[in-house]
């Protein structure tokens, strides 16, 4: 039972650090909580069943699997990120320097607008990921581990590796670091922070989308509200780990991950999705900086 | 230091307005092709081709649409209420005689969005106290809105407490729930707080939706009474709606004079500059928790009609998304103006009842209203230049 529990939480975790890392980034440069996000990944759960549908039509499935996953895979994250960039050219650019209400509320706008958008489109119903794998897996110790479940803890982990090798050492990645401690500043000594942003909300997306999918293929079942409440979650581990830092939102992620699966199991998993913000809130109270942020002073 | 105007490096854009348009409606038909198909997207690609191109046309002939939107500036600074006093006088009383003699002219149909609209007005001028003078950006306002309802629930339908005996009870405990949210508020600044209070409203209705043998869960509570003036049941709606009015009028006229009270004063302070009123002497923390917990009271009191108007709630009617609702009437009103809150509330009422044949696209349209009042209009209708969030 427990170790059980232990491996759903480590899979469940792996996403919500994927979507955190989003959100953790987005703060990181904009000081934004980008409300949008959550909505993404499900716009990736989507993408995913229709290119996969697509190629199925097309005989790529029959032809060869792992090819038409792949595709899937890539076109998926292309069309998010696509989204994450354009959204953030609509909504957030022209508020740049707007009371910090206004784009916070303008994301909600855009939440609410692509739930919409996806319900009208694709229909009200839920949607299921055609099913490719069987449920097999690994026996560990009376464990058993299906291997969607070893993918998704695989990717997640393959894909955070990348990107703190990405943010640690590459222009960019120290292009962004700048722009989070100072915007004006890092503006003077020649870092557009247009790029550095637009490049933030494309990589974000491209993570929440890898997410989306994962979860699609995990749970076989999407539907257009998804988003919001792995978005809410998202949030809190990214807060969990102190937000603006992505070693934290990763460590928050699978900690929230791992939380919920073993009070679901323990205490009840009626009030599943209520942990979460209980956790939330008792953070906020004790240590706002999170686990891994720095604490900022306040100045007048 | 994050106040100082970053300007962006000068667009170098030198396509000519027919490839910048072709490249715009391309990129966004190309987004949605995958959700709707070849025909959808190619639809979408040429209307969008054609606006963009009309109108980057028309802004190189003598920049059409910054006039236009100065014009419309023009038109409607603020939709001020008329200067002389004469004129204010006559619009008041006719707009008092349209609103007393609502039952008599209007179908059913018409009193009914009424008397809802009513409720809001109630809410959102709630909502109004904490957003718009303190500005603490409350998510989880419906929260205090179930709580009212569902506490006059319970006391009438398990205890048989009445209309008038339940509504100190529910009040309390919506004003007390109102302070026990504060007490994290007054730890947070601006977006944190949103979250925190968008997880309150979330528990309480989780709790609602999974408390079994309190709440019914889902199915809700239902066979609640109406109250009972004067020995008689309220139950028609002409009754109600007059009924709703007084707690309307009631409500407006409470709010206006706490605003304009040493009260109101410093929630418009804490919101102009926390710091600063503090320094002035204004306790800010007691401030917080007054603007908190007297906006619940009213969302409890809203709660309270709603749950005696439709005699049944469930968990259903206090969604995030009734909050956010309640949170547009707000902006789309202006933060912080009272006649301005009353507008939008009647406006979002009203107008996705008017356009039922669009009732599909109501939701699509509210997220992208959102969004450019965000962008064009910030203040909302009737919102002075003065708000501003800082916190």
């Amino acid at each position: 039972m427990f170790t059980q529990q232990l491996i759903n939480g480590l899979t469940l975790g792996g996403v919500y650090a994927l979507i955190a890392l989003g959100y953790t980034m987005v703060y990181g440069v904009l000081e934004l909580i980008n409300f949008a996000h959550g909505e993404i990944y499900m716009l990736g759960a989507y993408l995913g069943i229709i290119f996969l549908a697509f190629f199925t039509a097309l005989g790529l499935t029959s032809y060869s699997l792992p090819l038409a996953l792949l595709l899937t895979f890539i076109l998926s994250v292309v069309f998010c990120s696509s989204y994450g960039f354009t959204i953030e050219k609509i909504a957030y650019k022209p508020l740049r320097n707007a009371p910090r209400l206004s784009p916070l509320i303008s994301a909600i706008g855009v939440s609410i607008f692509l739930q919409n958008y996806v319900m009208l489109t694709q229909g009200a119903t839920d949607k299921i990921f055609p099913h490719l794998f069987e449920k097999t897996g690994l026996e560990l110790m009376g464990t058993s581990v299906t291997f969607t479940q070893i993918f998704i803890i695989a990717v997640s982990a393959v894909l955070m590796f990348f990107l703190n090798l990405f943010i640690t050492k590459t222009k960019m990645g120290k292009a962004m670091r700048a722009v989070a401690q100072d915007k004006v500043m890092s503006s003077l000594v020649g870092i557009n922070i247009d790029t550095v942003i637009s490049v933030t909300f494309i990589i974000g997306s491209g993570l929440a989308a890898v997410a989306g999918l994962m979860v699609a293929v995990y749970y076989g079942l999407v539907n257009y509200s998804i988003g919001y409440i792995a978005g809410i979650k998202a949030f809190t581990a990214a807060v969990l780990g102190g937000i603006g830092s992505i070693p934290g939102a990763m460590f928050g992620g699978i900690l929230l991950g791992l939380v919920e699966s073993l009070s679901a199991g323990y205490i009840s998993s009626e009030y599943k999705d209520a942990y979460a913000f209980v956790i939330l809130i008792i953070i906020l109270l004790i240590k706002p900086s999170g686990l891994f942020g720095k604490t900022q002073e306040e100045k007048v | 230091m994050s106040n100082l105007p970053i300007r962006p490096p000068e667009q170098t854009w030198r396509t000519s307005p027919f490839t910048h348009s072709l490249i715009i409606a391309l990129w966004f038909s190309l987004l949605f092709f995958p959700f709707k198909g070849l025909e959808a997207a190619g639809i979408l690609f040429i209307v969008l081709f054609a606006a963009l191109f009309l109108l980057s046309i028309l802004k190189k002939r003598g920049v059409v649409v910054k006039e236009t939107i100065t014009n419309f500036k023009k038109y409607f600074p603020a939709l001020k209420f008329p200067e002389s006093k004469t004129r204010s006088i006559t619009l008041i009383l006719i707009m008092s005689a349209v609103v007393l003699a609502l039952p008599l002219y209007g179908r059913d149909y018409l009193i009914d969005i009424a008397v809802l609209s009513g409720i809001y007005i109630i809410l959102s001028q709630g909502l109004n106290i904490v957003v718009g003078f303190t500005g603490l950006l409350n998510l989880g306002f419906v929260a205090f809105y179930a709580i009212g309802a569902y506490s006059y629930a319970l006391l009438n339908t398990k205890l048989g407490i009445g209309f008038w005996a339940s509504m100190p009870l529910a009040l309390a405990l919506v004003t007390l729930s109102g302070f026990i949210l504060a007490i994290p508020a007054l730890r947070l600044r601006g977006d944190y707080l949103a979250i925190v209070t968008l997880g309150f409203g979330e528990i309480v209705r989780l709790v609602l939706n999974n408390w079994d043998s309190l709440t019914k869960g889902p199915n809700g509570i239902s066979g609640i009474e109406p109250p009972l003036l004067f020995g008689i049941h309220i139950g028609k709606l002409s009754h109600f709606y007059y009924f709703i009015l007084i707690f309307v009028l009631l409500a407006v006229f409470i709010i206006r004079r706490v605003a304009d009270s040493r009260i109101g004063r410093a929630w418009i302070a804490i919101r102009e500059d926390e710091i600063a009123s503090s320094s002035i002497g204004i306790n800010t923390t007691a401030y917080k928790l007054y603007s908190f917990a007297f906006g619940a009271f009213w969302a409890g009191v809203a709660g309270i009609l709603f749950a005696a108007k439709m005699q049944f709630v469930s968990p259903e009617s206090f969604t995030f998304m009734e909050s956010v609702l309640i949170l547009c009437m707000v902006i789309l009103g202006g933060l912080g103006s009272i006649p301005g809150v009353l507008l939008g509330a009647i406006i979002l009422v009203m107008l996705p009842e008017m356009l039922r044949e669009v009732q599909l696209y109501r939701m699509l349209a509210l997220g992208s209203g959102l969004v450019l009042l965000m962008i064009f209009r910030p203040q909302g209708l009737l919102g002075g230049k003065g708000v501003s969030f800082r916190s």
